[in-house]
């Protein structure tokens, strides 16, 4: 009868042990036959950042400003409404971040504003309005439901374009995911310049065109008095005999003719003259057109190319120009072109967005990292094998095999499950390895009480292992409990620390329930042993 | 071999009084030492900050590397040497996460170009945590020991009884307060892994625990008519020689890798090395005892489990 119950439980330990080694080949060796590729698998196992090199990043939307400019928009849009509609109307500006004020003139006034604001502004909603010197002072703001929607949207469209910016960058494998309401978190493993994917990734880059304003004089403004429908802008420009950098005021027209939204493509070329990268743009049809009739009506007046409100260049339009191509100059290296095209092409960012969090790990830390866990396994090992040996004898062999069948357990459970590998989580294996044992000592503790209390190695073994069963199941899921509020709560590193420890619990507490047992029982029952080595 | 001798009889219960006078003596000065330090020691995990991890080819002092990043505004800051002396390597730690302009990484790493060029460094690991997401930490680290001593606090109940429970508690309080209270008085910092070593500790001194209260539950059922001190005693005893070996075979293997583990796991290897010897110790002389006491304040029913 037991005969039947061996050869079963012999299989399904190989079975499971065949299935292991074969999801850990693949991280072991590089050369794979060919029948082996087609259907068994060949994933290494997943190693961290901390194991493999490269760079985290935990960012959040600005939702706050990207209200803002919404509303900056509406107000825009109400002006021209309004003067449309012959509303008298004074002081339409932006106040307090998200919210319209206004004075209106007349009743009159008054009335069709309410009209306007109901039937073609839904969005915005009324908050107050006094009478102050005769003039009715209105304060409007965003619904609630409108201001949800467009945070919403600003998140999703910078998870859009941070996405389209990281593929262009050509990272293997990044990971970006939404987190929270606003926060965006991403991992680029193996990244070799960890600053410069930030600069790209961060960069808001809203490109704007603005016109110069050459009726007003520079200095006059940066004294003190800026025109209206005017501001200042700033342009760097480094010295080249002194190297510093420079900034140079410009006055520009506020008005925004044309945004990087107009833009088609962008490509990065080298100029004939010097071997100069540039950035050459081409807009979209409707782009197009508005950028002839920009020029045809601006010859001989400076267009300013503005990125994140820094004046890139300010050159003078010759000519009408057609067909939507410009260049964008300065001077650039060619990594800076190619990043600028890269941001061009994938759109500007809605809203900024802040880096809550960094970690980089350098590849040559990685390394080290791996190399020191995996010292620590074999060592940790080893100790444990001689002292089970020298503590146990031949059952020792048997705890000893047992906790090498566990750690290519661990390994192929965490192949197959696609789950992560840091470097705590190697300490966590080599964690496991020390409390493994502790399932099978008091297996056998257990026995050897009862064999001193004269029982023979059946009736010891199985007495032994019914009775060490509930504390080792006690004792375990305890250490679970622990792990499960780690993994809950623990980020990245820490994480694959509670992965490897919860997956080593039990497959410990398999391999010495059920392994241990199954090799006792084959001495026992097919080689009939009659004392037992413990 | 037998590391315990057979039959062995310690009456652990007659030193109980010193082992619980000795207890409250490390947690006394586990609690001074915070207190002196104004709390625990917060890496940038849970403060906000810049960690930067520099390798140099060659061998820089100290100093040198303070001067460097003398332009760079960094707050308060602390720079140490990191690992075998022989590595060259430093951490540069700094309060700050940002400034207006720049990164403070960023910044350290021009000002280290600047002084030493930058072939003759290699950045190896950097942090940079902003002060929201460090609060958060914070919470989140305090709820998750909360929560795992609840769930514990649960089962235990469920599976021994209630006097059980507190003994345990009581033990894990008690692990916990004092690896705390060393770190504390040697100056280490409090980063994710060490409460994430904290929690393993947590766990690990509970199968101790256990294992003892196993026996415990065992002797009474078969032993009726003996006093608890005596049962306390007897299951101390029996489960003497697998509390010993499991805790010398976990010694082993976190030896090993706090010595062959690397100085970025060093910290963390370092607490679950206090924490098993801190742990196995309370099984033996806080869990136990508590019971023992409950029983003198609370005598149980006459009807067990």
């Amino acid at each position: 009868m037991f005969d039947k119950n061996i050869k079963i439980r012999g299989i399904i330990i190989l079975v499971i042990v065949l299935a292991a080694v074969v999801y850990v080949t693949p991280s072991i060796t590089d050369s794979l036959p060919a029948f082996w590729t087609s259907f068994l698998p060949k994933d290494k196992i997943n190693l961290g950042l901390d194991l493999q090199g490269g760079m985290h990043l935990a960012l959040e939307v600005d939702t706050d400003k990207a209200v803002e400019s919404a509303v900056e928009r509406l107000s825009n849009s109400l002006k021209e409404t309004l003067m449309d509609e012959r509303v008298r109307f004074r002081n339409l500006t932006r106040t307090g971040g998200a919210k319209i004020s206004l004075d209106l003139v007349d009743e009159e006034s008054q009335r069709i504003f309410r009209n306007v604001v109901d039937e073609q502004f839904a969005n915005l909603v009324i908050r107050s309005q006094d009478i102050v010197d005769g003039r009715e002072h209105v304060i409007l703001q965003l619904t609630e439901d409108a201001a949800e929607k467009i945070k919403k949207f600003a998140v999703d469209q910078s998870l859009e374009t941070i996405r389209n910016r990281v593929d262009q960058f050509g990272v293997t494998e990044p990971d970006i995911i939404p987190q929270g309401e606003r926060r965006i978190v991403i991992q680029l493993p193996g990244i070799k310049d960890p600053q410069r994917a930030i600069n790209l990734i961060g960069k808001t880059a809203l490109l704007e065109f603005k016109l110069v304003d050459e009726e007003h004089s520079v200095d006059e403004a940066l004294k003190g008095s800026v025109p209206s429908g005017s501001e200042i802008l700033y342009g760097e420009r480094v010295d080249p005999t002194s190297k510093r950098s420079m900034k140079i005021p410009y006055l520009l027209k506020k008005n925004t003719l044309l945004t990087g939204e107009n833009l088609e493509d962008a490509q990065v070329k080298i100029g004939s003259r010097f071997g100069e990268p540039y950035v050459a743009i081409k807009f979209d049809p409707q782009g197009a057109r508005d950028f002839e009739r920009i020029t045809a009506e601006n010859v001989k007046k400076r267009l300013a190319i503005v990125l994140d409100n820094v004046v890139h260049s300010a050159p003078v339009i010759q000519e009408r120009i057609p067909g939507g191509n410009a260049q964008i100059t300065g001077s650039f290296t060619m990594e800076e072109a190619r990043d600028l095209a890269i941001v061009l092409r994938a759109g500007a960012l809605p809203a900024p967005v802040h880096i809550l969090e960094k970690q980089t790990v350098g590849p040559s830390l990685g390394q080290d990292s791996i190399d020191k866990g995996l010292m620590s396994i074999i060592v940790g090992s080893i100790l444990v094998i001689i002292f089970m040996i020298l503590y146990y004898k031949i059952s020792g062999i048997i705890a000893n095999i047992a906790l090498v069948l566990n750690i290519v357990l661990i390994l192929g459970i965490l192949a197959a499950f696609r789950a992560t590998l840091t470097l705590p989580g190697i300490a966590g294996i080599v964690l496991t390895i020390g409390m493994a044992v502790d399932a099978n000592v008091l297996i056998f503790e257990r026995i050897r009480e009862e064999t001193r209390l004269g029982k023979p190695p059946r009736a010891a073994v199985a007495s032994g292992y019914s009775k060490a069963l509930i504390t080792i199941v006690d004792a375990n899921i305890t250490t679970l409990i622990a792990a499960v509020v780690l993994f809950q709560f623990g980020t990245g590193p820490v994480k694959g620390f509670a992965v490897t420890l919860s997956i080593g619990i039990l497959c410990s507490m398999f391999t010495a329930i059920f392994v241990t047992r199954a090799i006792y029982d084959y001495f026992i029952w097919h080689r009939k042993i009659n004392r037992l080595s413990v | 071999m037998e590391l315990v001798p057979q039959g062995i009889n310690i009456n652990f219960v007659k030193r109980m009084k010193i082992a619980v006078a000795a207890s409250v003596a490390m947690i006394v000065i586990s609690v001074l030492s915070l207190m002196i330090h104004g709390g625990p020691n917060l890496g940038i995990d849970f403060a906000g900050g810049t960690l930067v991890q520099v390798q140099f080819d060659e061998k820089v002092p100290v100093n040198d590397v303070r001067d460097a990043l003398k332009s760079v505004d960094l707050g308060k800051s602390v720079i140490q040497q990191f690992g075998a002396s022989g590595d060259n390597e430093f951490l540069i730690k700094t309060e700050r996460s940002s400034s207006e302009l720049e990164d403070i990484s960023t910044a350290i790493e021009k000002g280290l170009d600047a002084q030493f060029g930058a072939d003759h460094f290699d950045v190896r690991r950097v942090e940079v945590v902003g002060p929201k997401v460090g609060a958060e930490m914070r919470e989140k680290g305090f709820l998750a020991i909360i929560y795992a001593m609840a769930g514990i606090l649960v089962y235990i109940t469920w599976r021994f009884q209630l006097r059980y429970a507190i003994g345990a508690i009581l033990a894990l309080a008690h692990d916990v307060t004092i690896t705390v209270g060393i770190f504390s008085l040697l100056g280490k910092e409090f980063t994710l892994p060490v409460i994430a070593a904290l929690l393993t500790i947590i766990g690990y001194s509970l199968n101790d625990t256990i294992v003892v209260y196993d026996r415990m539950r065992e002797n009474i059922r078969t032993a009726r008519r003996r006093d608890l001190s005596e049962i306390i005693n007897a299951s101390l005893n029996q489960t003497l020689s697998r509390t010993l070996l499991t805790s010398l075979t976990t010694l082993i293997v976190v030896l090993a890798l706090f010595i062959l583990g690397g100085a970025v796991i060093h910290d963390f290897t370092f607490a679950l090395l206090v924490g098993i010897v801190v742990g196995t110790y309370s099984s033996i002389f806080v869990a136990s005892p508590t019971v023992l006491a409950w029983e003198s304040i609370i005598p149980a029913k006459k009807k067990r489990k």
